[in-house]
């Protein structure tokens, strides 16, 4: 009997998620094209960054240098037996600018930013701001979801930049005044390994990427909750579990098909 | 927030972003490599380059005075061709050498100039002909287990 009941809950679901990710498609488009609309304010784009990015620097800086550190103890621990301690500066960099930078970036930023934005857009669904614009004829879609999204997506390469930057300096002071590598095999094994396009750049597409992800899973899920208080808190849960699980998911093909 | 304060905040935070793709193209990316772009090209066919990569180094002495910029097949001679850069301001001599060695044990190829003495000097596009390719430690090891099995097998033969 269990068999029966699964089989047409596999149909509903189906049938629930295709045409959700569709509509779900239509408004990430439709907000980000609505910055020609002439309720989107430039002010707000402001007001978002400064909340968005200005507000994670602290957070982003501080797991950036622990990330490098620790990168910097773990990668030595692993090379001293091969005596190969020149090419720790490499490791560090490599591993920063690939993968860590823009994954961790984007998971903090999920927790940091995703989950305020879609608290604010679904209270603003539950009491009924959003249909009050709709009255006052102020299209809620430039005025409140499109300066949020496009905060979103110039922040997370920011972040992503700075992050890498403040890792690969953490892993420096580990490795280098305190491991004793020689600081310059560190960084002429780091210069001569790392590309400019190939890693450094790529390594920010990504979290180009994910900021468009975040962003877009966090406004929707704002946008689509239930309008009561356990909607807030059910939508802002399952906005940061949705965004970190599909930012894990997405690097592993981004990896795949940009690294191969 | 002030407006004020907020745009403020925004144009230092873009400005910190930009900043640190600068310092991590110049100091961890080394894109300050195309300094040798205004260098002359040098060829030279080697029998074998071994792991040695575009970008990889060219040194006299140890000092880094060019880079690899291209490594290709010469399809009459089936010898590997090597293009190089070189500072414009290193001059060298006709009769000089090139060697591919290995940095360290486990470390990365580089291209080892050995100048020579003529008076005359390369001009952009020559060949260099001296050349000695890398030295394949498989190879080695081959020969060396193999003269010791045939010394080993003399040695018993005697007896």
């Amino acid at each position: 009997m269990a068999m029966l009941e699964f089989i047409p809950q596999l149909g509903r679901r189906t049938l629930q998620t295709v045409p959700g990710l569709g509509v779900a498609s239509r408004f990430l488009l439709s907000s980000l094209l609505s910055v020609f609309n002439r309720h989107f304010s430039f002010q707000q784009l402001f007001r978002q960054i400064y909340g968005f990015g200005v507000r994670s620097l602290i957070l982003m800086v501080v797991a950036a240098f622990f990330t490098g550190m620790v990168l910097g103890f773990q990668g030595y621990y692993a090379l001293v037996r091969f005596g190969a301690t020149s090419a720790l500066g490499t490791l560090i960099a490599l591993s920063l600018l690939r993968e860590l930078g823009p994954v961790l970036t984007a998971l903090l930023f999920a927790g940091r930013a995703g989950s305020a934005l879609t608290a604010e857009i679904s209270s603003m669904k539950a009491t009924e701001q959003l249909s009050a614009m709709e009255m006052m004829a102020v299209n809620p879609l430039a005025w409140v979801v499109a300066p949020r999204l496009w905060a979103g997506i110039i922040s997370v390469p920011i972040l992503c930049a700075i992050f890498d930057l403040v890792g690969i300096f953490g892993g420096y002071l580990i490795s280098v005044p305190v491991l004793g590598v020689d600081g310059g095999t560190f960084w002429a094994q780091m210069q001569s390994n790392v590309t400019f396009s190939g890693d450094i750049l790529t390594g920010l597409f990504k979290a180009l990427c994910f900021g468009v992800v975040v962003t877009w899973i966090a406004a929707w899920k704002g946008y689509t909750a239930r309008p009561t208080a356990e909607g807030v808190g059910n939508a802002t849960t399952l906005s940061v579990v949705t965004a970190s699980l599909t930012v894990l998911g997405l690097d592993f093909i981004l990896t795949a098909l940009l690294f191969s | 927030m002030e407006t004020r304060a907020i745009d403020w905040w925004v144009g230092i935070f873009v400005l910190l972003g930009i900043a640190a793709l600068v310092v991590l193209a110049l100091r961890v990316g080394n894109l300050s490599g195309f300094a040798y772009d205004s260098g002359y090209v040098l060829h030279a066919d080697f029998t074998n380059v071994g792991s040695l990569k575009t970008r990889s180094p060219v040194k006299i002495g140890g000092v880094t005075i060019g880079e690899v910029t291209h490594i290709g097949m010469n399809p009459k001679t089936y010898m590997a061709n090597v293009t190089m850069r070189i500072e414009p301001s290193i001059k060298l001599p006709i009769d000089t050498g090139a060697s591919i060695y290995t940095q360290g044990l486990l470390g990365e190829q580089y291209v080892a100039i050995q100048p020579g003495g003529m008076p005359q000097n390369f001009k952009s596009g020559a060949t260099i002909t001296l050349t000695q390719g890398a030295v394949n430690i498989d190879q080695m090891i081959g020969q060396m287990v193999f003269s010791k099995a045939a010394g080993s097998g003399k040695s018993s033969g005697n007896q």
